[in-house]
């Protein structure tokens, strides 16, 4: 359901300020969301800075750099350093996306302003609970579903179907667009999101796949595939640059034309 | 993650912080310009209704409608009828599979809000 502001236990209060580094030319400032499973406090924002001059280009690197030398508690997902892992999707200056392929000089403002993914159970800091955006991801059987023999090598495919999985396979589940998503916001519950859509469009539409049918009947649902209102958050978040919005609404061509 | 404390985990921040996009902005305002154009629809059946019944029903919502309020509210209208329309319209091209990369969509939005008001501006010079 809409709920425009936050419950009790989320509201934000102002967190710690820390030290400024000293004979610093290019100082940072970075207000990070906090919040700690074990104290029993509400979520806070602290503040830090660092210099600049010293630290990497991305966020990841300012994160990191704070963590290791001003705050070793600050918690967040992180590994590949590349864009391909998904792991450090968080909101960035207002918008989501991986925090180390986004660069400390895209940032608009002079604050760095940095939250979990929007909208979502918080484990600790900047870490979301995914679990109910994984069992979503696998109610739509992410995997080829066949019927015919096994081949004796592998499932062919010829060029021209490959290219229909282009701008589909290379999702990472960062999870930043079902989180952008102001349906997902509201009935995430039940509406499955732009992430996990678009993986079932890229399995509904592979050439090899023999499943088609039960796939759309599995999407055929007022909140699982029609609470997209093509708001289109998605396409406009996403740090691999693809566009959910059109999966969703290649789908919904798809359930028409095939009644019609 | 037996004893993890699971029960009172906070709801992270959305709409308190996530920066506004063309994308939603233009999608929320075809919600509201909906919204707004219902209830507007009130006061207009009231209007017809009173001017069928009797001059003294007539009279105060007479007075309402035609004031500098109601001149206002009705101008809001007409932009919200517009605007609503045209988003509906970009719904449709939607729907058949246009027009969905970004860029477009974002200028699709952008062009609302302008042809909107043009349209707007141009029906209270005609009418």
């Amino acid at each position: 359901m809409v709920q425009f502001t936050l419950p009790k236990n989320s509201r934000i209060r102002t967190g710690k300020t820390w030290p400024k580094p000293e004979g610093v030319t290019r100082l940072g400032t970075f207000q990070i969301y906090r919040w700690s499973p074990d104290d029993g406090e509400n979520p806070s924002v602290d503040t830090y800075f660092i210099d600049l001059d010293k630290c990497g280009p991305m966020v990841l690197d300012a994160l990191i750099k704070i963590k290791n030398e001003i705050d070793p508690t600050l918690t967040f997902r992180r590994s590949c350093r590349e864009g391909i892992c998904g792991s450090c999707a968080m909101n960035i200056d207002g918008i989501n996306t991986l925090a180390c392929i986004y660069g400390l000089d895209e940032i608009k403002g002079d604050v760095v302003k940095i939250y979990p993914l929007p909208h979502m159970p918080v484990v600790k800091d900047l870490i979301p609970d995914l679990t109910h955006f994984y069992a979503q991801h696998a109610s739509i059987m992410p995997w080829l579903e066949t019927k015919t023999n096994r081949p004796a090598k592998e499932w062919k495919q010829s060029i021209d179907d490959r290219k229909k999985l282009d701008g589909l396979y290379e999702c990472v589940m960062c999870a930043s667009c079902s989180t952008s998503c102001p349906s997902y916001w509201w009935n995430g519950d039940r509406y499955l999101g732009p992430a996990a859509l678009l993986h079932a469009y890229r399995w509904i539409i592979d050439s090899r796949d023999e499943a088609t049918g039960e796939r759309l009947d599995e999407l055929e649902d007022s909140f699982k595939l029609y609470r997209c209102h093509t708001i289109m958050n998605c396409t406009r978040t996403c740090p691999k640059g693809l566009n959910p919005a059109k999966a969703i609404a290649e789908i919904k061509k798809m359930m028409v034309e095939r009644v019609v | 993650m037996a004893d993890v404390n699971r029960g009172n985990r906070p709801l992270s921040p959305h709409l308190q912080i996530y920066r506004p996009q063309m994308t939603s902005m233009s999608s929320i305002m075809v919600r509201m310009t909906g919204i707004a154009l219902f209830l507007l629809a009130f006061f207009v059946v009231w209007w017809l209704l009173a001017a069928s019944t009797s001059e003294a029903a007539f009279v105060p919502i007479d007075w309402l409608m035609r004031s500098f309020i109601g001149d206002l509210v009705l101008f809001g209208g007409t932009w919200a009828l517009w605007y609503h329309m045209l988003g509906r319209l970009r719904h449709v091209i939607w729907d058949f599979g246009y027009c969905l990369d970004l860029e477009t969509a974002i200028k699709l939005g952008q062009l609302m809000f302008i042809l909107a008001t043009a349209l707007a501006l141009l029906t209270i010079v005609i009418v």
